[in-house]
Protein backbone atom coordinates (compact mmCIF):
# COMPACT_ATOMS: atom_id res chain seq x y z
CA UNK A 1 0.00 0.00 0.00
CA UNK A 2 1.57 3.26 -1.10
CA UNK A 3 1.27 6.55 0.77
CA UNK A 4 -1.51 9.04 0.03
CA UNK A 5 1.05 11.63 -1.04
CA UNK A 6 4.53 10.73 -2.24
CA UNK A 7 6.97 13.48 -3.10
CA UNK A 8 10.19 12.29 -4.66
CA UNK A 9 13.26 14.45 -5.29
CA UNK A 10 11.09 17.49 -6.03
CA UNK A 11 12.89 20.52 -7.40
CA UNK A 12 11.26 23.90 -8.09
CA UNK A 13 12.88 27.03 -9.51
CA UNK A 14 11.88 30.66 -10.00
CA UNK A 15 13.71 31.43 -13.23
CA UNK A 16 17.25 30.24 -12.60
CA UNK A 17 16.99 30.35 -8.81
CA UNK A 18 16.18 27.00 -7.25
CA UNK A 19 13.90 27.46 -4.24
CA UNK A 20 13.28 23.74 -3.62
CA UNK A 21 16.35 21.60 -4.19
CA UNK A 22 15.29 17.96 -4.29
CA UNK A 23 13.03 17.09 -1.39
CA UNK A 24 11.31 13.79 -0.70
CA UNK A 25 8.57 13.12 1.82
CA UNK A 26 5.33 11.22 2.26
CA UNK A 27 1.97 11.68 3.92
CA UNK A 28 0.00 8.56 4.87
CA UNK A 29 -3.76 8.45 5.03
CA UNK A 30 -5.07 9.70 8.38
CA UNK A 31 -1.78 11.33 9.38
CA UNK A 32 -1.01 14.89 10.33
CA UNK A 33 2.39 15.82 8.93
CA UNK A 34 4.06 19.15 9.47
CA UNK A 35 6.66 20.94 7.44
CA UNK A 36 8.50 23.52 9.53
CA UNK A 37 11.37 25.85 8.76
CA UNK A 38 12.37 29.49 8.79
CA UNK A 39 11.06 32.12 6.44
CA UNK A 40 12.25 31.52 2.88
CA UNK A 41 12.98 27.82 3.37
CA UNK A 42 10.74 26.86 0.45
CA UNK A 43 7.64 25.59 2.26
CA UNK A 44 5.12 27.73 0.39
CA UNK A 45 6.84 26.98 -2.90
CA UNK A 46 6.46 23.27 -2.14
CA UNK A 47 2.73 23.56 -1.46
CA UNK A 48 2.17 25.67 -4.57
CA UNK A 49 3.85 22.96 -6.62
CA UNK A 50 1.76 20.19 -5.04
CA UNK A 51 -1.46 22.01 -5.88
CA UNK A 52 -0.35 22.72 -9.45
CA UNK A 53 0.07 26.51 -9.26
CA UNK A 54 3.79 26.06 -9.95
CA UNK A 55 5.46 23.55 -12.27
CA UNK A 56 8.33 21.49 -10.88
CA UNK A 57 11.77 21.61 -12.48
CA UNK A 58 12.29 17.97 -11.59
CA UNK A 59 11.20 15.05 -9.45
CA UNK A 60 7.71 13.67 -9.06
CA UNK A 61 4.54 14.05 -7.02
CA UNK A 62 2.13 11.15 -6.68
CA UNK A 63 -1.25 11.65 -5.04
CA UNK A 64 -3.51 8.63 -4.50
CA UNK A 65 -1.17 6.77 -6.82
CA UNK A 66 -1.62 9.26 -9.65
CA UNK A 67 1.29 11.21 -11.11
CA UNK A 68 0.45 14.93 -10.85
CA UNK A 69 2.92 15.96 -13.58
CA UNK A 70 1.13 18.30 -15.97
CA UNK A 71 -2.19 18.23 -14.09
CA UNK A 72 -3.44 21.86 -13.97
CA UNK A 73 -4.34 23.39 -10.59
CA UNK A 74 -8.08 23.33 -11.22
CA UNK A 75 -7.95 19.55 -11.77
CA UNK A 76 -5.73 18.80 -8.77
CA UNK A 77 -8.47 19.88 -6.37
CA UNK A 78 -10.86 17.52 -8.15
CA UNK A 79 -8.55 14.67 -7.08
CA UNK A 80 -9.10 15.60 -3.43
CA UNK A 81 -6.10 17.79 -2.68
CA UNK A 82 -7.19 21.04 -1.00
CA UNK A 83 -4.82 23.95 -0.48
CA UNK A 84 -5.55 26.61 2.11
CA UNK A 85 -3.03 29.25 0.99
CA UNK A 86 -0.68 31.38 3.05
CA UNK A 87 -2.22 34.77 3.73
CA UNK A 88 -5.77 33.32 3.60
CA UNK A 89 -6.73 34.69 0.14
CA UNK A 90 -10.44 34.78 0.72
CA UNK A 91 -12.51 36.49 -2.01
CA UNK A 92 -13.10 39.87 -0.34
CA UNK A 93 -16.19 41.15 -2.15
CA UNK A 94 -18.06 37.86 -2.01
CA UNK A 95 -20.04 36.95 1.07
CA UNK A 96 -18.83 34.40 3.61
CA UNK A 97 -21.31 31.86 2.30
CA UNK A 98 -20.41 32.50 -1.35
CA UNK A 99 -16.76 31.91 -0.43
CA UNK A 100 -17.69 28.61 1.19
CA UNK A 101 -19.73 27.53 -1.83
CA UNK A 102 -16.75 28.26 -4.08
CA UNK A 103 -14.85 25.69 -2.04
CA UNK A 104 -17.40 23.16 -3.32
CA UNK A 105 -17.25 24.55 -6.88
CA UNK A 106 -16.65 21.18 -8.56
CA UNK A 107 -19.21 19.23 -6.54
CA UNK A 108 -22.66 18.45 -7.87
CA UNK A 109 -24.18 16.68 -4.82
CA UNK A 110 -26.37 19.41 -3.32
CA UNK A 111 -27.30 17.45 -0.16
CA UNK A 112 -23.64 16.62 0.54
CA UNK A 113 -22.66 20.27 0.02
CA UNK A 114 -25.39 21.37 2.45
CA UNK A 115 -24.07 18.89 5.04
CA UNK A 116 -20.53 20.18 4.66
CA UNK A 117 -21.68 23.79 4.88
CA UNK A 118 -23.35 22.91 8.17
CA UNK A 119 -20.17 21.18 9.31
CA UNK A 120 -18.09 24.28 8.49
CA UNK A 121 -20.53 26.46 10.45
CA UNK A 122 -20.41 24.05 13.38
CA UNK A 123 -16.62 24.14 13.33
CA UNK A 124 -16.60 27.93 13.12
CA UNK A 125 -19.79 29.37 14.64
CA UNK A 126 -18.47 32.85 13.93
CA UNK A 127 -18.82 32.20 10.20
CA UNK A 128 -22.47 31.28 10.63
CA UNK A 129 -23.13 34.63 12.29
CA UNK A 130 -21.41 36.44 9.44
CA UNK A 131 -22.60 34.28 6.55
CA UNK A 132 -24.16 37.17 4.58
CA UNK A 133 -21.30 39.61 5.22
CA UNK A 134 -18.64 40.48 2.61
CA UNK A 135 -15.59 38.38 3.44
CA UNK A 136 -13.30 41.40 3.18
CA UNK A 137 -14.94 42.90 6.30
CA UNK A 138 -13.91 39.95 8.52
CA UNK A 139 -11.05 40.15 11.03
CA UNK A 140 -7.83 38.29 10.27
CA UNK A 141 -8.77 35.35 12.46
CA UNK A 142 -12.23 35.10 10.93
CA UNK A 143 -10.70 35.22 7.46
CA UNK A 144 -8.46 32.32 8.44
CA UNK A 145 -11.49 30.36 9.61
CA UNK A 146 -13.18 31.11 6.32
CA UNK A 147 -10.15 30.00 4.30
CA UNK A 148 -10.05 26.72 6.25
CA UNK A 149 -13.80 26.21 6.00
CA UNK A 150 -13.63 26.87 2.28
CA UNK A 151 -10.83 24.33 1.79
CA UNK A 152 -12.88 21.73 3.69
CA UNK A 153 -15.89 22.28 1.43
CA UNK A 154 -14.35 20.06 -1.28
CA UNK A 155 -14.25 17.18 1.23
CA UNK A 156 -10.52 16.79 0.69
CA UNK A 157 -8.58 13.56 0.99
CA UNK A 158 -5.63 15.75 1.99
CA UNK A 159 -5.86 19.23 3.47
CA UNK A 160 -2.78 21.41 3.03
CA UNK A 161 -2.61 24.39 5.39
CA UNK A 162 0.01 27.08 4.83
CA UNK A 163 0.78 29.06 8.00
CA UNK A 164 -2.79 29.14 9.33
CA UNK A 165 -1.71 30.91 12.55
CA UNK A 166 0.32 33.64 10.86
CA UNK A 167 -0.39 37.16 12.09
CA UNK A 168 -3.10 36.12 14.55
CA UNK A 169 -3.60 37.07 18.19
CA UNK A 170 -2.53 34.36 20.68
CA UNK A 171 -6.17 33.53 21.43
CA UNK A 172 -7.08 33.23 17.76
CA UNK A 173 -3.91 31.23 17.11
CA UNK A 174 -4.97 28.79 19.85
CA UNK A 175 -8.45 28.48 18.33
CA UNK A 176 -7.08 27.76 14.87
CA UNK A 177 -4.54 25.19 16.11
CA UNK A 178 -7.23 23.52 18.24
CA UNK A 179 -9.38 23.23 15.14
CA UNK A 180 -6.51 21.67 13.20
CA UNK A 181 -6.06 19.17 16.04
CA UNK A 182 -9.79 18.43 16.00
CA UNK A 183 -9.79 17.88 12.23
CA UNK A 184 -6.91 15.49 12.67
CA UNK A 185 -8.78 13.59 15.41
CA UNK A 186 -11.85 13.26 13.22
CA UNK A 187 -9.78 11.67 10.48
CA UNK A 188 -8.79 14.44 8.07
CA UNK A 189 -5.34 13.90 6.61
CA UNK A 190 -3.32 17.09 7.05
CA UNK A 191 -0.13 18.59 5.71
CA UNK A 192 0.58 21.60 7.91
CA UNK A 193 3.18 24.24 7.14
CA UNK A 194 4.01 26.40 10.14
CA UNK A 195 6.53 28.81 11.52
CA UNK A 196 4.96 28.29 14.93
CA UNK A 197 6.98 25.10 15.33
CA UNK A 198 6.00 24.40 18.90
CA UNK A 199 2.27 24.23 18.15
CA UNK A 200 2.84 22.32 14.91
CA UNK A 201 5.08 19.68 16.49
CA UNK A 202 2.61 19.22 19.35
CA UNK A 203 -0.16 18.07 17.09
CA UNK A 204 1.73 16.35 14.25
CA UNK A 205 2.35 12.63 13.92
CA UNK A 206 5.46 13.27 11.90
CA UNK A 207 7.47 16.32 10.96
CA UNK A 208 10.02 17.48 8.41
CA UNK A 209 12.37 20.41 8.92
CA UNK A 210 13.21 22.45 5.82
CA UNK A 211 16.18 24.76 5.40
CA UNK A 212 17.01 26.66 2.22
CA UNK A 213 15.20 24.30 -0.10
CA UNK A 214 16.23 21.03 1.54
CA UNK A 215 14.79 18.71 4.18
CA UNK A 216 17.40 18.57 6.91
CA UNK A 217 15.61 16.58 9.62
CA UNK A 218 12.64 14.29 9.93
CA UNK A 219 11.00 12.28 12.67
CA UNK A 220 7.91 12.03 14.82
CA UNK A 221 6.52 15.24 16.29
CA UNK A 222 7.73 14.38 19.79
CA UNK A 223 11.19 13.29 18.57
CA UNK A 224 11.77 16.57 16.80
CA UNK A 225 10.35 18.63 19.63
CA UNK A 226 13.04 17.01 21.82
CA UNK A 227 15.91 17.24 19.28
CA UNK A 228 18.44 19.80 20.44
CA UNK A 229 19.01 21.45 17.06
CA UNK A 230 15.27 21.99 16.61
CA UNK A 231 14.86 23.40 20.11
CA UNK A 232 17.63 25.91 19.48
CA UNK A 233 16.67 26.96 15.98
CA UNK A 234 12.87 26.77 16.00
CA UNK A 235 11.60 26.69 19.56
CA UNK A 236 13.68 29.61 20.79
CA UNK A 237 15.34 27.66 23.62
CA UNK A 238 19.03 27.56 24.47
CA UNK B 1 -34.45 76.72 -24.73
CA UNK B 2 -37.76 75.12 -23.78
CA UNK B 3 -38.28 72.26 -21.36
CA UNK B 4 -39.34 70.05 -24.26
CA UNK B 5 -36.11 70.80 -26.13
CA UNK B 6 -34.10 69.97 -23.02
CA UNK B 7 -36.04 66.73 -22.49
CA UNK B 8 -35.37 65.87 -26.13
CA UNK B 9 -31.63 66.32 -25.59
CA UNK B 10 -31.73 64.19 -22.44
CA UNK B 11 -33.67 61.44 -24.24
CA UNK B 12 -31.20 61.45 -27.14
CA UNK B 13 -28.31 61.42 -24.69
CA UNK B 14 -29.77 58.52 -22.76
CA UNK B 15 -30.13 56.46 -25.94
CA UNK B 16 -26.63 57.27 -27.16
CA UNK B 17 -25.24 56.67 -23.68
CA UNK B 18 -26.85 53.28 -23.21
CA UNK B 19 -25.26 52.26 -26.51
CA UNK B 20 -21.85 53.43 -25.19
CA UNK B 21 -22.58 51.53 -21.99
CA UNK B 22 -23.10 48.26 -23.86
CA UNK B 23 -19.66 48.70 -25.42
CA UNK B 24 -18.07 49.80 -22.14
CA UNK B 25 -19.07 46.57 -20.41
CA UNK B 26 -16.72 44.61 -22.68
CA UNK B 27 -13.73 46.77 -21.80
CA UNK B 28 -14.49 46.62 -18.11
CA UNK B 29 -15.03 42.84 -17.90
CA UNK B 30 -11.79 42.01 -19.66
CA UNK B 31 -9.91 44.59 -17.62
CA UNK B 32 -11.46 43.31 -14.39
CA UNK B 33 -10.03 39.85 -14.97
CA UNK B 34 -6.84 40.35 -16.98
CA UNK B 35 -5.92 44.00 -16.29
CA UNK B 36 -5.48 44.57 -20.01
CA UNK B 37 -7.33 47.00 -22.25
CA UNK B 38 -8.70 45.14 -25.24
CA UNK B 39 -8.21 47.98 -27.73
CA UNK B 40 -9.54 45.77 -30.51
CA UNK B 41 -12.97 45.87 -28.83
CA UNK B 42 -14.07 48.71 -31.14
CA UNK B 43 -13.49 46.44 -34.12
CA UNK B 44 -15.25 43.54 -32.39
CA UNK B 45 -18.21 45.94 -32.14
CA UNK B 46 -17.95 46.95 -35.80
CA UNK B 47 -17.83 43.31 -36.97
CA UNK B 48 -21.20 42.68 -35.31
CA UNK B 49 -22.85 45.31 -37.50
CA UNK B 50 -21.25 43.95 -40.64
CA UNK B 51 -22.25 40.40 -39.69
CA UNK B 52 -25.87 41.51 -39.43
CA UNK B 53 -25.66 43.46 -42.68
CA UNK B 54 -24.11 40.47 -44.44
CA UNK B 55 -27.01 38.09 -43.74
CA UNK B 56 -29.55 40.81 -44.42
CA UNK B 57 -28.02 41.53 -47.82
CA UNK B 58 -27.37 37.94 -48.89
CA UNK B 59 -30.39 36.04 -47.55
CA UNK B 60 -33.28 37.15 -49.79
CA UNK B 61 -35.96 35.87 -47.41
CA UNK B 62 -34.95 38.36 -44.76
CA UNK B 63 -35.73 41.38 -46.90
CA UNK B 64 -39.09 39.90 -47.84
CA UNK B 65 -40.30 40.03 -44.22
CA UNK B 66 -40.72 43.11 -42.00
CA UNK B 67 -37.53 44.34 -40.36
CA UNK B 68 -38.78 43.64 -36.83
CA UNK B 69 -39.28 39.99 -37.82
CA UNK B 70 -35.81 39.76 -39.34
CA UNK B 71 -34.23 41.55 -36.38
CA UNK B 72 -33.75 38.47 -34.15
CA UNK B 73 -31.80 36.83 -36.98
CA UNK B 74 -29.67 39.95 -37.45
CA UNK B 75 -28.93 40.10 -33.72
CA UNK B 76 -28.04 36.42 -33.48
CA UNK B 77 -25.67 36.62 -36.45
CA UNK B 78 -24.12 39.86 -35.17
CA UNK B 79 -23.50 38.28 -31.77
CA UNK B 80 -22.09 35.12 -33.35
CA UNK B 81 -19.64 37.06 -35.54
CA UNK B 82 -18.43 39.31 -32.71
CA UNK B 83 -18.12 36.45 -30.23
CA UNK B 84 -16.14 34.39 -32.75
CA UNK B 85 -13.81 37.32 -33.39
CA UNK B 86 -13.35 38.10 -29.69
CA UNK B 87 -12.68 34.54 -28.59
CA UNK B 88 -10.30 34.12 -31.52
CA UNK B 89 -8.52 37.30 -30.48
CA UNK B 90 -8.27 36.05 -26.91
CA UNK B 91 -6.84 32.72 -28.01
CA UNK B 92 -4.34 33.94 -30.58
CA UNK B 93 -3.55 37.57 -29.76
CA UNK B 94 -3.78 37.77 -25.96
CA UNK B 95 -3.35 34.35 -24.37
CA UNK B 96 0.15 33.79 -25.81
CA UNK B 97 1.17 37.10 -24.23
CA UNK B 98 0.03 36.37 -20.67
CA UNK B 99 2.85 37.16 -18.33
CA UNK B 100 4.54 39.35 -20.95
CA UNK B 101 5.11 43.05 -20.13
CA UNK B 102 1.92 45.14 -20.19
CA UNK B 103 2.89 46.85 -23.43
CA UNK B 104 2.89 43.59 -25.43
CA UNK B 105 -0.87 42.89 -25.37
CA UNK B 106 -1.50 46.56 -26.07
CA UNK B 107 0.55 46.45 -29.24
CA UNK B 108 -1.07 43.14 -30.15
CA UNK B 109 -4.47 44.83 -29.76
CA UNK B 110 -3.56 47.73 -32.03
CA UNK B 111 -2.30 45.32 -34.69
CA UNK B 112 -5.48 43.30 -34.39
CA UNK B 113 -7.63 46.45 -34.75
CA UNK B 114 -5.95 47.41 -38.00
CA UNK B 115 -6.14 43.84 -39.25
CA UNK B 116 -9.89 43.52 -38.60
CA UNK B 117 -10.60 46.89 -40.21
CA UNK B 118 -8.62 45.89 -43.27
CA UNK B 119 -10.39 42.53 -43.54
CA UNK B 120 -13.74 44.33 -43.77
CA UNK B 121 -12.34 47.10 -45.96
CA UNK B 122 -10.92 44.65 -48.49
CA UNK B 123 -13.27 41.69 -48.42
CA UNK B 124 -16.77 42.67 -47.29
CA UNK B 125 -18.98 42.38 -50.33
CA UNK B 126 -22.60 43.32 -50.98
CA UNK B 127 -24.64 41.72 -53.77
CA UNK B 128 -24.02 43.45 -57.08
CA UNK B 129 -21.00 45.45 -55.97
CA UNK B 130 -17.31 44.76 -56.18
CA UNK B 131 -15.34 43.37 -53.28
CA UNK B 132 -14.47 45.69 -50.38
CA UNK B 133 -16.20 48.62 -48.66
CA UNK B 134 -14.46 51.97 -48.73
CA UNK B 135 -17.38 54.20 -47.72
CA UNK B 136 -20.19 53.85 -45.17
CA UNK B 137 -22.76 51.31 -46.35
CA UNK B 138 -26.52 51.56 -45.82
CA UNK B 139 -28.00 49.58 -42.94
CA UNK B 140 -31.69 48.51 -42.87
CA UNK B 141 -34.04 51.03 -41.30
CA UNK B 142 -37.38 50.89 -39.51
CA UNK B 143 -39.94 52.80 -41.55
CA UNK B 144 -42.23 53.55 -38.63
CA UNK B 145 -42.35 57.26 -37.78
CA UNK B 146 -40.75 58.31 -34.48
CA UNK B 147 -43.00 58.16 -31.44
CA UNK B 148 -44.14 61.49 -30.08
CA UNK B 149 -44.07 61.51 -26.27
CA UNK B 150 -45.45 64.91 -25.24
CA UNK B 151 -43.42 66.63 -27.92
CA UNK B 152 -40.28 64.54 -27.44
CA UNK B 153 -39.47 62.45 -30.50
CA UNK B 154 -38.08 58.97 -29.94
CA UNK B 155 -37.35 56.68 -32.86
CA UNK B 156 -38.22 52.99 -32.82
CA UNK B 157 -34.50 52.22 -33.08
CA UNK B 158 -33.87 54.48 -30.09
CA UNK B 159 -36.47 52.69 -27.99
CA UNK B 160 -35.04 49.38 -29.08
CA UNK B 161 -31.58 50.55 -27.97
CA UNK B 162 -32.90 51.39 -24.51
CA UNK B 163 -34.79 48.11 -24.22
CA UNK B 164 -31.84 45.97 -25.30
CA UNK B 165 -29.42 47.85 -23.04
CA UNK B 166 -31.74 47.46 -20.05
CA UNK B 167 -32.32 43.79 -20.78
CA UNK B 168 -28.60 43.19 -21.31
CA UNK B 169 -27.67 44.78 -18.01
CA UNK B 170 -30.32 42.96 -15.99
CA UNK B 171 -29.36 39.63 -17.54
CA UNK B 172 -25.66 40.24 -17.01
CA UNK B 173 -26.08 41.35 -13.40
CA UNK B 174 -28.16 38.27 -12.69
CA UNK B 175 -25.57 36.05 -14.38
CA UNK B 176 -22.60 37.49 -12.48
CA UNK B 177 -24.29 37.60 -9.06
CA UNK B 178 -26.51 34.54 -9.09
CA UNK B 179 -25.03 31.79 -11.23
CA UNK B 180 -22.21 29.42 -10.41
CA UNK B 181 -20.18 30.54 -13.42
CA UNK B 182 -20.84 34.19 -12.55
CA UNK B 183 -19.45 33.71 -9.04
CA UNK B 184 -16.47 31.90 -10.53
CA UNK B 185 -15.99 34.98 -12.71
CA UNK B 186 -16.00 37.28 -9.68
CA UNK B 187 -13.57 34.98 -7.90
CA UNK B 188 -11.27 34.97 -10.92
CA UNK B 189 -11.32 38.77 -11.06
CA UNK B 190 -10.52 39.09 -7.36
CA UNK B 191 -7.81 36.43 -7.04
CA UNK B 192 -7.05 34.25 -10.08
CA UNK B 193 -4.56 31.90 -8.41
CA UNK B 194 -6.90 31.14 -5.53
CA UNK B 195 -9.78 30.73 -7.98
CA UNK B 196 -7.80 27.91 -9.58
CA UNK B 197 -7.37 26.30 -6.17
CA UNK B 198 -11.18 26.14 -5.99
CA UNK B 199 -11.23 24.11 -9.22
CA UNK B 200 -12.17 27.03 -11.46
CA UNK B 201 -10.79 26.74 -14.99
CA UNK B 202 -9.76 30.39 -15.22
CA UNK B 203 -8.89 30.15 -18.93
CA UNK B 204 -12.49 29.23 -19.61
CA UNK B 205 -13.74 32.10 -17.46
CA UNK B 206 -11.57 34.52 -19.45
CA UNK B 207 -13.05 33.24 -22.73
CA UNK B 208 -16.56 33.73 -21.31
CA UNK B 209 -15.73 37.31 -20.27
CA UNK B 210 -14.51 38.12 -23.79
CA UNK B 211 -17.60 36.48 -25.28
CA UNK B 212 -20.09 38.38 -23.10
CA UNK B 213 -18.40 41.70 -23.85
CA UNK B 214 -18.44 40.92 -27.57
CA UNK B 215 -22.12 39.92 -27.54
CA UNK B 216 -23.15 43.20 -25.93
CA UNK B 217 -20.96 45.17 -28.33
CA UNK B 218 -22.55 43.38 -31.30
CA UNK B 219 -26.01 44.33 -30.04
CA UNK B 220 -24.78 47.92 -29.63
CA UNK B 221 -23.57 48.00 -33.22
CA UNK B 222 -26.84 46.70 -34.63
CA UNK B 223 -28.75 49.41 -32.73
CA UNK B 224 -26.28 52.02 -33.95
CA UNK B 225 -26.78 50.85 -37.55
CA UNK B 226 -30.55 50.97 -37.13
CA UNK B 227 -30.44 54.49 -35.67
CA UNK B 228 -27.95 56.06 -38.07
CA UNK B 229 -28.74 54.07 -41.18
CA UNK B 230 -25.14 53.21 -42.04
CA UNK B 231 -22.18 51.19 -40.85
CA UNK B 232 -18.57 51.72 -41.88
CA UNK B 233 -15.39 49.70 -41.57
CA UNK B 234 -13.78 52.32 -39.32
CA UNK B 235 -16.79 53.06 -37.12
CA UNK B 236 -15.23 51.07 -34.27
CA UNK B 237 -12.40 53.52 -33.76
CA UNK B 238 -14.09 56.58 -32.31
CA UNK B 239 -17.05 54.68 -30.85
CA UNK B 240 -14.70 52.17 -29.27
CA UNK B 241 -12.80 55.06 -27.75
CA UNK B 242 -16.06 56.40 -26.33
CA UNK B 243 -16.91 53.01 -24.89
CA UNK B 244 -13.48 52.86 -23.28
CA UNK B 245 -13.97 56.38 -21.91
CA UNK B 246 -17.32 55.31 -20.45
CA UNK B 247 -15.68 52.31 -18.79
CA UNK B 248 -13.01 54.51 -17.22
CA UNK B 249 -15.61 57.10 -16.20
CA UNK B 250 -17.66 54.45 -14.44
CA UNK B 251 -14.64 52.93 -12.73
CA UNK B 252 -12.93 50.30 -14.82
CA UNK B 253 -13.67 46.78 -13.59
CA UNK B 254 -17.17 47.72 -12.41
CA UNK B 255 -19.91 46.36 -14.70
CA UNK B 256 -22.77 48.58 -13.54
CA UNK B 257 -20.34 51.50 -13.47
CA UNK B 258 -19.60 50.94 -17.17
CA UNK B 259 -23.27 51.38 -18.09
CA UNK B 260 -23.57 54.41 -15.81
CA UNK B 261 -20.41 55.88 -17.34
CA UNK B 262 -21.89 55.36 -20.80
CA UNK B 263 -25.06 57.20 -19.86
CA UNK B 264 -23.11 60.10 -18.31
CA UNK B 265 -21.03 60.34 -21.47
CA UNK B 266 -24.06 60.17 -23.77
CA UNK B 267 -25.88 62.89 -21.83
CA UNK B 268 -22.77 65.07 -21.83
CA UNK B 269 -22.37 64.72 -25.57
CA UNK B 270 -26.00 65.42 -26.28
CA UNK B 271 -26.06 68.51 -24.06
CA UNK B 272 -22.76 69.74 -25.47
CA UNK B 273 -24.09 69.72 -29.00
CA UNK B 274 -27.63 70.87 -28.18
CA UNK B 275 -27.65 72.97 -25.02
CA UNK B 276 -24.39 74.89 -25.14
CA UNK B 277 -25.46 77.05 -28.10
CA UNK B 278 -27.97 78.60 -25.70
CA UNK B 279 -25.28 79.66 -23.24
CA UNK B 280 -23.68 82.78 -24.70
CA UNK B 281 -20.24 82.39 -23.17
CA UNK B 282 -19.89 78.80 -24.37
CA UNK B 283 -21.80 78.97 -27.64
CA UNK B 284 -18.63 79.01 -29.69
CA UNK B 285 -17.60 75.64 -28.18
CA UNK B 286 -20.85 73.91 -29.04
CA UNK B 287 -22.20 71.83 -31.87
CA UNK B 288 -21.36 68.36 -33.06
CA UNK B 289 -17.75 69.26 -33.87
CA UNK B 290 -17.13 70.01 -30.19
CA UNK B 291 -19.12 67.18 -28.65
CA UNK B 292 -16.19 64.76 -28.63
CA UNK B 293 -14.02 67.39 -27.00
CA UNK B 294 -16.59 67.80 -24.22
CA UNK B 295 -16.78 64.04 -23.75
CA UNK B 296 -13.08 63.94 -23.00
CA UNK B 297 -13.18 67.11 -20.89
CA UNK B 298 -15.71 65.33 -18.68
CA UNK B 299 -13.42 62.32 -18.49
CA UNK B 300 -10.45 64.43 -17.42
CA UNK B 301 -12.43 66.38 -14.83
CA UNK B 302 -13.90 63.22 -13.29
CA UNK B 303 -10.52 61.51 -13.16
CA UNK B 304 -8.94 64.55 -11.51
CA UNK B 305 -11.56 64.46 -8.76
CA UNK B 306 -12.07 60.69 -8.55
CA UNK B 307 -9.14 58.80 -10.10
CA UNK B 308 -10.95 55.48 -9.54
CA UNK B 309 -13.89 56.69 -11.67
CA UNK B 310 -17.43 57.50 -10.59
CA UNK B 311 -18.24 54.05 -9.24
CA UNK B 312 -14.81 52.45 -9.04
CA UNK B 313 -13.50 50.69 -5.98
CA UNK B 314 -10.15 51.65 -4.68
CA UNK B 315 -7.51 49.17 -5.77
CA UNK B 316 -7.11 47.95 -2.19
CA UNK B 317 -10.68 46.64 -2.16
CA UNK B 318 -10.01 44.42 -5.12
CA UNK B 319 -6.64 42.99 -4.08
N1 LIG C 1 7.33 34.46 -6.80
C1 LIG C 1 8.63 34.30 -6.48
N2 LIG C 1 9.59 34.71 -7.35
C2 LIG C 1 10.90 34.54 -7.05
N3 LIG C 1 11.35 34.01 -5.91
C3 LIG C 1 10.45 33.60 -5.00
C4 LIG C 1 9.04 33.73 -5.25
N4 LIG C 1 8.39 33.24 -4.18
C5 LIG C 1 9.33 32.81 -3.31
N5 LIG C 1 10.57 33.04 -3.80
C6 LIG C 1 11.83 32.66 -3.15
O1 LIG C 1 11.84 31.28 -2.94
C7 LIG C 1 12.36 30.97 -1.67
C8 LIG C 1 11.37 30.15 -0.90
O2 LIG C 1 10.24 30.95 -0.60
P1 LIG C 1 8.94 30.36 0.08
O3 LIG C 1 8.60 29.09 -0.58
O4 LIG C 1 7.94 31.42 0.11
O5 LIG C 1 9.47 30.06 1.56
P2 LIG C 1 8.68 29.80 2.91
O6 LIG C 1 7.25 29.55 2.59
O7 LIG C 1 9.36 28.61 3.50
O8 LIG C 1 8.85 31.01 3.76
C9 LIG C 1 12.71 32.30 -1.01
O9 LIG C 1 14.08 32.53 -1.20
C10 LIG C 1 11.91 33.30 -1.77
O10 LIG C 1 12.57 34.54 -1.81
MG1 LIG D 1 5.62 30.62 3.27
Amino acid sequence: MSALLEVDDLRVAYGKVEAVKGISFTVEEGEAVTLIGTNGAGKTTTLHTLSGLLRPAGGSVRFRGEDLAGVPAHRVVALGLAHCPEGRHIFPSLTVEENLFLGAYLRKDAPGIADDLERAYTLFERLRERRAQAAGTLSGGEQQMLAMGRALMCRPALLMLDEPSMGLSPIMMRKIMDTVAELRRTGTTILLVEQNARAALALADRAYVMETGRIVLEGTGTELARAESVRKAYLGED
Amino acid sequence: MTATELTQLLADGLILGSMYGLIAVGYTMVYGILQIINFAHGEIYMLGGFGALFVYAWVPGLRAIPLWAALPVLLVVAVAVSVAAATGAERFAYRPLRGAPRLAPLISAIGLSLFLQQVVFNFFTLPGSSMGVTAPVPFPQFETAPLDLAGVQVSVAGLLTLALAAFGMVALTWFVRRTRTGRAMQATAQDPATARLMGIDTDRIIVIAFAIGAALAAVACVTQGLRLGTVSYNMGFITGLKGFTAAVLGGIGNIQGAMAGGVVLGLAESLASGALPHIDALAMFSGSVWKDVWAFVILIVVLLIRPQGLFGERVADRA
